[in-house]
């Protein structure tokens, strides 16, 4: 096999608070044409600024410092705008993480896809909107000559994604980066648009890089692995040999994740029924019902998973709970009493006990103030802390946590995102609440932060016997926190029962999807269940798109 | 129903209750100037005889309901009345009044909406460069000096000092498109100066702020040109912004020009509005002052369609 691409020595700086900092130290990276590359890493280890690299590109705010990149016979580095123009989208092209956002909202699919071939000279519209039909059908989009006159919103994201490898595609290109393509996925469309990937890179014999944090995905597909962290290459081999052999303890570590699952300590004690939902219906403004009928108890100490993907309504269900969005029947019993509908008319004791902790820890912790100040203010509006009474309180909160003390007098900007989402928990914990609503709570951090935070809400709970509701779509986490667990399926329960009853056989055929659909760290697993997998399950199965809340 | 034909029924009721409003604010506002037409038409020497007389003429002497119910119900039937100062129908008063100003609103219109799109995309083609700064700082002082200021400058240069332009904007009643043309060509200048500003700048702005979207990196990952890039990917989805600044200019070239048109005596609306002001010729004042509002409500209401229609989610739902 010839050489593609050669990275000699790459060292790129992010202008980030003010100064240069280093984001790639010197990474050397070759792809061969037709071999499959995967870069792994956590987030900022600088996989994503090294694949768009390979096609000449920085994002703003980002240079390139030194090293060299040839693609074919061209550095990159020392090329002219033209130059640079002619091989983007016609040589190397790029799939974003997110086709939502990538694709522009004001222009059919298939124009988009036929505009690279177009614009560069190499067919005729005509041409590329014939082939983007092949496409489309070669990647089980349904109605594949029609789909492409939609515009971006009117397909669900699973499909955009694969009208989005599908437009990578329309040039034939030497080289196609992959950047996390799954990952902002359920992952039973991310078997479909895995599915895809491989075929697309199989039928052209294109190279590829496939950037991802989950080494169970990037598996699926890579030849050669290369872990990186912080910017610096930590490990690089085969795909089999590195899964069977890894040399490095941060990619043992990497390899274990998904396994583990947090000591829990039973109490006996623990059995009083703390939350019951029964009968509830729910409805956002348009009528449609987005939760019938859910029937829920929670055991004091105890924790329910609610699994489903996005669309089951088990975020709104976290709504209902805590009041936001009133039910049209049903109703909800906390702790031996009937709560109001509305949490404008509950009570200040009854909004103590029930906390919420988010997805996003960026977005949910106010920007402005200080570490002290966000813990102190529960402290203060619960208990009417004051002074040295709420600074002894906050420094408890923080060891809870596991952070220094001294991290109070920051502000979440100067904490890492593992960090910010511990001070979240803190800020629920202040309120000292007898049940705690995570909603997604692990699914924006990288893999070894979110299991450290799985173990941390489960000392948590052995120490202060508080209750979880953890909302996810994650199996995994679900494996390693959860008593009871409740899986969802375009608002209802379709099945209900401890952990060790849904996760042994016999499942809920929609269990046994939602279990299927986890990668494993195995080359093979992708295959394998391709082929055992009936097809029409795949695209009639219960977990066909469908647009809806999550 | 669909949204969209909702949405107008909904703004068309409440544009006619903003007309109600405003014309009973001007009703009011006219009421409380000092004196009244009998006097203006008269003069200081008027006996109190004289006046009561032709205010008896002109039904001045009903009370202040009697007379804007009177208006009101010959409005509803699209009589807009006759003028009390000189008895000719208010609605051929206007109607000459009416279509000076829209010449001049649309001449300039058709020169400054297309150039100030054309400059913003420039100016965000070229971001931070030499050609971008000197746009910025021509547009911020043409922005900065008030209209009047501008029409007397170009006046000075273009018709004082080298005699090309007309600084009298006004033509006889047989002169042809070209010459009517060429007598507002000043004042069009003037608009055009005033208003370019402040869309270029905006349209700058809305484009580049659309730049920073991960479909515009696509883009750019195809190998497309930039120019492409900000004319095919960002202008469409700048859209929105782009026309309620158009429109705000618009219904500013219809309804504010005033000053210029006293400027450059030219014989538009506005000017008759502050003419029958001073002689306190309600009905005249009432129809002038419905027409503009009405430009507001209509501009407004197109703009939001317009909107509307620009953007695909809109205007194809799931």
């Amino acid at each position: 096999m010839s050489r593609l691409l050669t990275m000699r020595n790459l060292v790129i700086e992010g202008f980030q608070e003010e100064q240069w900092g280093d984001i790639v130290l010197g990474v050397d990276v070759h792809v061969d044409r037709g071999e499959v590359l995967g870069l792994i890493g956590e987030s900022g280890a600088g996989k994503s600024t090294i694949g768009i690299a390979s096609m000449g590109f920085c994002r703003p705010g980002c240079r390139i410092v030194s090293g060299s990149i040839r693609f074919g016979d061209i550095e990159l580095t020392s090329a002219s705008d033209r130059e640079l123009r002619k091989i983007r989208g016609l040589r190397v092209s790029y799939v974003a993480q997110s086709a939502a956002a990538s694709f522009n909202p004001a222009h059919r699919l298939i124009r988009q896809y036929a505009e690279a071939p177009v614009k560069h000279g190499i067919m005729s519209r005509a041409e590329a909107e014939k082939d983007a039909r092949e496409l489309y059908r070669r990647f089980d989009l349904p109605n594949p000559d029609t789909i492409g006159n939609r515009y971006p919103h009117q397909v669900s994201g699973g499909q955009l994604q694969r009208a989005m490898v599908a437009m990578a595609m329309a040039c034939k290109p030497d080289l196609v980066v992959f950047d996390e393509p799954t990952t902002a996925l359920d992952v039973t469309t991310q078997i479909e648009v895995l599915a895809a990937i491989k075929g697309a890179i199989k039928d052209l014999n294109s190279a590829a890089i496939y950037i991802s944090h989950d080494l169970a995905v990037v598996s699926q597909v890579a030849d050669r692995i290369m872990v990186l962290r912080h910017g610096k290459l930590v490990e690089e081999g085969g795909t089999r040999e590195m899964l069977a052999n890894p040399e490095q303890d941060y990619t043992r570590a990497l390899l274990s994740v998904r396994k583990g699952r947090a000591e829990k300590i039973e109490h006996p004690d623990r059995s009083k029924s703390l939350l019951e939902v029964s009968e509830v219906t729910a409805a956002y403004g348009d009528g449609v019902l987005v939760l019938q009928d859910i029937n829920l108890k929670l055991t004091r100490g105890k924790t329910v998973a609610v699994v489903g993907e996005s669309g089951s309504g088990k975020s709104t269900l976290a709504r209902v709970i805590t009041g936001l969005l009133p039910p049209i029947k049903g109703n909800i019993v906390f702790d031996g009493k009937e709560l109001p509908a509305r949490f404008s008319d509950r009570s200040k004791e009854m909004l103590r006990h029930l906390q919420l902790i988010y997805q996003m820890p960026d977005v949910s912790l106010n920007p402005h103030q200080k570490i002290h100040e966000i813990l102190g203010r529960p402290l203060e509006f619960y208990f009417g802390m004051r002074g040295e009474e709420k600074r002894k309180r906050v420094a408890d909160l923080m060891e809870h946590i596991e952070l220094p003390e001294r991290y109070i007098n920051r502000f979440p900007s100067e904490l890492s995102g593992g960090e910010k989402q511990r001070v979240c928990i803190a800020r629920a914990l202040a309120a000292e609440p007898d049940m705690i609503i995570c909603d997604e709570v692990t699914s924006a951090l990288d893999q070894l932060v979110a299991e450290d935070i799985l173990k941390l809400l489960q000392r948590l709970q052995n120490q202060l016997s508080v209750s979880y509701l953890f909302i996810t779509h994650d199996l995994a986490t679900v494996k390693a926190i959860s008593d009871e667990i409740v899986v969802m399926l375009q608002g209802r329960v379709v099945e209900h029962g401890s952990r060790d009853e849904i996760l042994t056989p016999p499942h809920h055929e929609y269990t046994e999807l939602l279990l299927a659909s986890v990668p494993e760290m195995d080359p093979d697993w992708l295959d394998n269940l391709l082929d055992t997998r009936v097809g029409a399950l795949l695209r009639e199965g219960p977990a066909s798109e469908h647009a809806g809340k999550s | 129903m669909d949204s969209l034909t909702i949405l107008i029924v909904k703004r068309l009721a409440f544009g006619l209750l903003t007309l109600f409003v405003i014309s009973v604010l001007i009703l009011l506002g006219v009421e409380m100037l000092p004196g009244d037409l009998a006097q203006a038409l008269l003069g200081q020497q008027a006996t109190q005889e004289s006046l009561a007389a032709i205010r008896l003429e002109l039904g001045l002497d009903q009370p202040l309901h009697v007379r804007y119910f009177d208006w009101l119900g010959n409005i509803l039937q699209w009589d807009l009345g006759t003028s009390l100062a000189n008895r000719r129908e208010v609605a051929d008063l206007i109607g000459t009044r009416l279509a000076n100003t829209l010449f001049l609103a649309s001449n300039a219109a058709i020169i400054a909406v297309p150039l100030s799109i054309f400059l913003g995309m420039l100016a965000a083609l070229y971001r931070d460069s030499l050609f971008d700064k000197i746009i910025s700082m021509t547009t911020l002082m043409t922005i900065s000096v008030p209209e009047f200021l501008v029409a007397y400058i170009l006046i000075v240069f273009l018709s004082v000092e080298f005699s090309i332009f007309p600084s009298m904007a006004d033509w006889s009643s047989n002169a042809g498109f070209w010459e009517r043309l060429y007598a507002v060509f000043l004042p069009v200048m003037t608009l055009v100066l005033v208003v370019v500003a402040h869309m270029m700048r905006l349209t700058r702005a809305a484009i580049i702020n659309v730049l920073t979207r991960p479909y515009i990196e696509t883009a750019q990952l195809k190998g497309m040109k930039r120019s492409w890039v900000i004319m095919y990917h960002a202008l469409p989805n700048a859209l929105a912004p782009i026309i309620n600044v158009v429109v705000i200019n618009l219904a500013y070239l219809v309804v504010g020009v005033v000053v210029v048109e006293v400027v450059f005596v030219y014989p538009g609306l506005g000017q008759l509005m502050v003419d029958s002001v001073s002689k306190r010729d309600l009905p005249v004042v009432q129809a002038s002052g419905l027409i503009f509002a009405s430009t507001y409500v209509m501009l407004n209401l197109t703009a939001d369609i317009l909107s509307i229609i620009a953007n695909p989610r809109l205007r194809h739902p799931m």
